[in-house]
């Protein structure tokens, strides 16, 4: 059972290591947040990071589908599918150990942030406490991210179509609460709670609540579910 | 070992497979034939578990491959048509991570790794990315994770396509060498091939199973008699006649012939073989037999015959249908 999920999260983390791609989406990744950090810090002369934290889940919503899209549109796109479904392998098993390889990379990346804390730590006394929330909100985020993207992956065998729709999936998720303000009465209630940016927020003022916990592990659950789902429909059909 | 009952396969309103029955014994290799488009990798990718069957049930190994997904597969090693490989990885990396998913470890899956990789003869390139490597290398990669799990049943969709002749022999020659060890499924448009391999052929066209055995008996089953070719040196009336009083023969008609010898076909019974009767009835009068040979039809013809017969059936109800 968790051999050959690790089987195959050691297989596709072996692909991002080798793959081009992933060293490029990770420069991007690291020099807009520099550059957010710098520019944040120099203007404001405030020893926090909740700035960066949203600029980097923005720049997350592009970056999570392009390293996602391959996952699964990848192996329909090159026929491997038969290979892995022909295998004692279940659909959950599959999903799980892609998914798993695509968190441990986003991880390593997360860690790679760590050199923005370092640099205020080492000039000035942040509060620690907010820090750590932010980090938690972002890693939940992050997750949540990449499981819709392999949800998107798994509808399609393009890799092109699965990153857009990832991007358009993520970004309304981003921007509905927005409705919230022109909005009043429930369906602006309704908007505020779906939006992810909502609930992002809180861990960045310091705030861990269990509601905005349950909001992410549910979507992730949920998207997980729906590539399984995915997966099994179109070798099933 | 390998058993299909009632197995149909709709895709979308097109039927595919339309109520396939197949056994296949332990040991045994079957060979599957039809036209294009029959329904050949359909029956192979339903029995590897890719897809389930729209109605009816396959069982590889006692193990339903729909209910007892996991157990079944472990018992498959499956080359389909076009072998899906990771072109991002190298061949030992592949290989390797077959292994792993046949649920190998540590040593046991190294060796086996290396086991395989000299057994289809790929070890010179296992250090280079399988986009690197050409269509033949593939298909032996293809064959490899196939092989790797040692599994008791093997599928293989067109194993030697794209293969040059010298591989295409050691490719037969490794097919032939798991016969009796393992259970075989092998489609092929190369007659012959499947003639030299397969115990049992199954002639699928337009989904429905219309032929099941071995070569000999569909041969002798559509011959509906036997028939065999001799050259005899003597004179060639008096030759007929006695070829056409030896009993059981139904007919005799002279072919071709030279000076003093003459080539003849006689037919006979089915069931009764006269070639030892023929050889003594032409020793006693003294006249040469150059040449006997009884001809069966090859796997060509007993496809053709099969195939068109069955499509003249279908085209004479389509129109009763009118």
């Amino acid at each position: 059972m968790m051999a050959a999920i690790y089987s195959i999260f050691k297989k596709e983390l072996k692909g991002y290591i080798q793959s081009p791609l992933a060293y490029a989406v990770i420069a991007v990744i690291m020099a807009l947040a520099g550059y957010f950090f710098s520019v944040a810090l120099f203007t404001s002369r405030i020893a926090e990071m909740t700035s960066l934290f949203m600029n980097l889940a923005v720049i997350l919503i592009f970056a999570a589908p392009v390293l996602t899209m391959r996952l699964i549109a990848g192996e329909e796109q090159d026929g491997t599918m038969e290979f892995l479904l022909t295998y004692p392998v279940t659909i959950p098993q599959m999903v799980l150990g892609k998914y798993l390889a695509s968190l441990t990379l986003f991880g390593a990346i997360i860690v790679l942030t760590f050199i923005f804390p370092g640099i205020l730590l080492s000039l000035s006394s942040p509060d620690k406490g907010v820090i750590l929330t932010s980090y938690l909100g972002f890693l939940l985020l992050t997750a949540t991210y990449l499981a819709i993207g392999i949800m998107c992956s798994s509808f399609t065998s393009s890799q092109i179509i699965a990153s857009v729709s990832g991007f358009g999936i993520l970004l309304l998720f981003w921007i509905v609460g927005w409705l919230s303000g022109n909005i009043s009465g429930p369906l602006g209630q309704f908007a505020k709670a779906l939006s992810i940016s909502e609930h992002y927020g809180d861990f960045l003022r310091g705030v861990i609540d269990t509601t905005h916990i349950i909001y992410f592990l549910s979507i992730i659950i949920v998207s997980l579910l729906i590539s399984m789902l995915g997966v099994a429909k179109r070798a099933w059909s | 070992m390998i058993e299909l009952s009632n197995v149909t396969k709709n895709y979308g309103n097109k039927t595919a497979l339309k109520g396939i029955s197949l056994f296949v014994k332990r040991g045994e290799i079957l060979g599957l034939l039809g036209p294009n488009g029959a329904g050949k990798s359909t029956t192979m990718r339903i029995i590897t578990g890719y897809m389930p069957p729209t109605s009816g049930n396959v069982r590889v190994a006692g193990y339903d491959i729909v209910k007892q997904a996991v157990t079944a597969k472990r018992f498959i090693g499956y080359l389909p048509e076009n072998p899906p490989l990771y072109k991002d990885m190298t061949v030992k990396d592949f290989i390797t991570f077959s292994a792993e998913l046949k649920g190998f470890k540590g040593k046991e899956k190294t060796s086996r790794v290396e086991k395989v990789m000299e057994e289809v003869g790929v070890g010179d390139v296992k250090n280079r990315l399988i986009s690197h490597i050409s269509r033949g290398y593939r298909q032996r990669v293809g064959l490899a994770q196939a092989l790797v799990g040692d599994p008791e049943v093997l599928i293989l969709d067109e194993p030697t396509v794209g293969l040059d002749p010298h591989q295409i022999n050691e490719i037969r020659q490794l097919i032939k060498n798991l016969a009796g060890r393992r259970t075989v499924i092998l489609s092929s448009h190369i007659l012959p091939e499947v003639s030299s391999l397969c115990h049992r052929v199954a002639i699928i066209n337009k989904g429905k199973l219309i032929a099941e055995d071995t070569t000999e008996n569909l041969s002798n089953a559509l011959m509906g008699h036997q028939e065999i070719n001799i050259q005899v040196k003597g004179p060639k009336e008096e030759v007929l006649l006695c070829l056409q009083n030896i009993p059981g023969v139904e007919s005799v008609c002279s072919d071709s012939s030279g000076e003093d010898t003459s080539v003849f076909r006689v037919t006979a019974e089915k069931d009764k073989d006269i070639r030892e009767k023929l050889f003594f009835t032409m020793a006693a009068k003294g006249y040469a037999i150059l040449e006997m040979k009884s001809s069966k039809m090859s796997l060509e013809e007993i496809f053709l015959e099969l195939v068109t017969e069955e499509d003249a059936v279908s085209s004479a109800s389509k129109e009763d249908d009118k």
